[in-house]
């Protein structure tokens, strides 16, 4: 059964087929064949965006926000590059994205004509895949094989460029494959029993374990298995910033997030651990510190569909390759059989207790700022307790982005999106919009910082004109905080160039008017509640929330960069006790 | 360090080479020599990678390999178990006094000489990489005029081959509705295809056992 298609339409076809329900994208030359027949899709909502980037973040909001593989396209050359950092951002977090671009005609290529870049090449090391397509023959199997790939195993943007004659050829023969040829291909889903066996023996044996969860948790959907597996023993559990909502905030054994600018409870319990069950995480630089100072009495169980991720960083003692669902699921049984077997249940109260004493003592906290400006983490913190743990949460990059991952309510996987491996400024807005038009139902919150919303914020116009109305709250300390936070500590106050001067301009309310939303402004603790209320009612616009904060306000605790995270601080010198070996 | 070689299946495909290339100099490692070439499969080449790593970013480097969607198979060739050939053609100066002993040399190591000018000699050998340095040490008095060298490429003895079980495509169903919360607008495409597709499509699909051979990874530590 085939039908005669161009290359343009068998392109649509093929992305109906993939199940797609929403493009964000700019045309442009090249790209300009797939635009004719996206017109007549009743399937498939284009969105227009304002840059491509902003298309790009969209569709990891969309991805991430659903769980479905987020699409963009673009036209060739410059329109391609733009989607380089969301690809790359898409890249570092396992986000399943399918990018799509133009490319010039295949006679063209390599004759440097216009808008031509190499972007295959350019992506190849920011891919899970990517494909040059040439034969319009090609385009519905290319198409099949990105989905699948891009969704499958550990997720990750794929890359298809097609020529664009390649679109304009006529008579195609469309077939939708009904099985792919991808010989190299084999995500490893099932665990190995004997692994598993071993993990539980581990774990059996252990004193003071603790379950360090990453955002795998969240892209294999286990949080239920996760909850059951940490209550089935009352192991404590601590979530990475890419696995925030992985595990209730609320729930007892959720002990905080690890990390540079992590709880004390969480950098103690994986510093004092005799036992890391790592769960789709990655031992990243910003989780571990000082690489050969982790965790150093804690053996390793590492768990990740990933075989790379394994022994990368840190030596698994007991490595396992699989899906964090099917791991969970095959643990929590191994567990019982070890239990029964032995006859005896594992306790770890005592180092619970420990641990809880800790939390208790060390709550990650702030103070009022004593000039009676604006406390950030205040305002974060009231948007999260009026917009409750059912809204999705996004952030840019910096210290608004640590403030919300403290103080924001976790309670879901995938109601929290933010920028973790690659740091991308500038991806709260297009990505809040992605995941408002996946999760229409939802409310969508973009917490960011003024340089971040400096970066992307023509997207309001999108949302403006598409009826995708997120909320923005502009953290507005009128400085690249982050940078500026670290010129206070480590650059003896010098601050070079990270002065944005954005108290006054730009006029970030009357920005957001001029960009079709409603602008708000807000500056003292007062008139919070009522500001962030009168954000929640606009339900039919972007609105925009410009909190005018101190701008000295600092992200703690902290580890310095390069120490080890027993070096942590609560506040500017000040380490908390450790109550000598206690913890 | 030590000296590894990995023999690489990978699809014939465009720009396979660019990929596993690139790889391997972004993760910081050196290639000593590369030879590709096609094999007994038409739709599969062979990349014969020798590297001077230690074992543990070696495993790094061969699981970062395996994650490439055209890389097929890996696998470290020992090299007591393996036939391991470079080729070399070197242009050597020779005139009447000299062109008896780079005759002999020639001879000593099975040469052969492929073209002779009045001064000077070309001389094409092959071998493993010891002999063709043996070769060239004792060639170097005459003065080298110019040389070029292959790339090694290896093949492990006995009658096993790491490519007879590995090819066979895994047939994988291609992605047809995305699983996930209310679609807006969605209308069905093909009837057929969508036909029982209504609770969630996993995400994944079965996984056939891991090809047989000695695989340079371990993915699980069986």
């Amino acid at each position: 059964m085939s039908e005669q298609l161009t290359g343009a339409q068998a392109l649509i076809r093929a992305l109906e087929h993939a199940g797609v329900d929403t493009v964000f994208g700019i045309p442009g030359g090249a790209i300009l064949p797939a635009y004719d027949p996206m017109l007549d899709s009743t399937q498939i909502r284009h969105i227009l965006v304002r840059h491509e980037q902003g298309a790009g973040h969209a569709a990891q909001g969309y991805a991430a926000a659903s769980g479905k593989t987020g699409v963009c396209m673009a036209t060739s050359g410059p329109g391609a590059t733009n989607l380089v950092t969301p690809i790359a951002d898409a890249y570092m977090d396992s986000v399943p994205m399918v990018a799509i671009t133009g490319q010039v005609a295949g006679a063209a290529i390599g004759t440097d004509a216009f808008q031509e870049a190499d972007i295959r090449g350019i992506t190849m090391p920011i891919t899970k895949h990517n494909f040059l397509v040439t034969d319009p023959a090609d385009i519905a199997t290319t198409i099949a094989e990105a989905f699948h790939i891009a969704s499958t195993g550990r997720p990750g943007p794929v890359l298809v460029d097609v020529t664009k004659d390649a679109m304009q050829t006529t008579g195609v023969d469309f077939h939708w494959p009904t099985e792919l040829a991808l010989p190299g291909y084999r995500p490893v889903t099932r665990p190995h029993p004997k692994q598993v066996r071993e993990a539980a023996r581990l774990i059996a044996a252990a004193e003071k374990p603790v379950l360090y969860v990453g955002g795998g948790v969240i892209r294999a959907q286990a949080s239920p298995e996760l909850k059951e597996l940490a209550e089935l023993l009352g192991i404590p559990v601590v979530t990475t910033l890419m696995a925030r909502g992985a595990l209730p905030d609320s729930h007892a054994l959720h002990f905080g997030m690890p990390g540079m600018h992590g709880s004390v409870s969480a950098v103690g319990a994986l510093q004092r651990s005799d036992l890391l069950i790592t769960l789709g995480a990655r031992f990243d630089d910003r989780v571990t510190g000082k690489l050969d100072s982790f965790a150093p009495d804690a053996k390793v169980i590492h768990a990740d569909i990933d075989p790379a991720e394994i022994g990368k960083n840190r030596a698994a003692d007991v490595p396992i390759v699989g899906d964090c669902k099917e791991v969970i699921t095959d643990l929590i049984a191994a567990l019982r059989t070890e239990i029964a077997s032995t006859g005896r249940t594992p306790s770890y109260d005592a180092w619970r207790h420990q641990l809880e004493s800790v939390r208790a003592k060390y709550p990650v906290a702030y103070d009022d700022p004593e000039d009676g400006t604006l406390s950030p983490q205040y305002v974060i913190e009231r948007i999260g307790q009026i917009a409750g743990p059912d809204a999705i949460y996004t952030a840019g990059v910096g210290q608004h982005q640590m403030w919300s991952a403290h103080y924001l309510p976790f309670e879901k996987p995938r109601h929290w999106l933010n920028s973790g491996g690659l740091g991308t400024m500038g991806y709260a807005v297009p990505a809040a919009m992605g995941a408002k038009v996946a999760r229409p139902d939802k409310t969508v919150w973009a917490i960011d910082g003024d340089g971040c919303f400096q970066m992307t914020n023509q997207e309001l116009v999108t949302c403006a004109l598409e009826g995708i109305p997120i909320k923005v709250a502009v953290i507005n300390n009128q400085s690249l905080g982050m940078v500026r936070q670290w010129q206070t500590l480590f650059y003896d106050k010098r601050y070079s160039n990270t002065d944005l001067h954005s108290a006054r301009i730009p006029d970030f309310a009357k920005l957001a008017e001029a960009m079709g939303g409603v602008g708000l402004r807000c500056s003292d603790k007062d008139s919070v509640d009522a500001t962030i209320d009168k954000a929640m009612s606009v339900t039919d616009q972007p609105v925009v929330v410009d909190f005018v904060v101190h701008r000295d306000a600092m992200v703690w605790p902290m580890v310095a960069a390069g120490v080890s995270n027993d070096e942590i601080q609560i506040a500017r010198d000040m380490a908390p006790k450790w109550d000598g070996e206690e913890l | 360090m030590s000296k590894h070689t990995l023999s690489i299946l990978v699809e014939n495909k465009h720009g396979v080479l660019a990929r596993v290339a690139a790889l391997i100099s972004r993760r910081g490692f050196n290639i000593d020599s590369l030879a590709v070439g096609p094999t007994e499969h038409p739709e599969v080449s062979r990349m014969t990678i020798a590297v001077s790593v230690d074992e543990q970013p070696l495993e790094q480097i061969t699981k970062q390999l395996n994650k490439l969607v055209n890389v097929i198979k890996i696998v470290e060739l020992e090299p007591t178990q393996t036939v391991q050939r470079e080729l070399l053609l070197v242009k050597v100066k020779a005139d009447t006094l000299t062109r008896g002993q780079v005759l002999e040399t020639v001879q000593l190591f099975r040469a052969k000489v492929v073209d002779v000018a009045p001064d000077a000699i070309t001389i094409e050998a092959t071998g493993n990489p010891e002999k063709l340095e043996a070769m060239l040490r004792v060639l170097e008095p005459f003065g080298v005029r110019e040389l070029v060298q292959s790339g090694m490429v290896a093949i492990g003895r006995g009658s096993r081959s790491i490519s007879d079980r590995t090819l066979r495509p895994v047939p994988v169903p291609p992605p047809h509705v995305q699983s996930g919360p209310p679609n807006v607008q969605a209308r069905p495409v093909d009837h057929a295809q969508h036909a029982g597709s209504a609770q969630p499509v996993s995400p994944h699909h079965p996984v056939p056992a891991p090809p047989p051979g000695r695989s340079a990874v371990v993915p699980n530590q069986h």
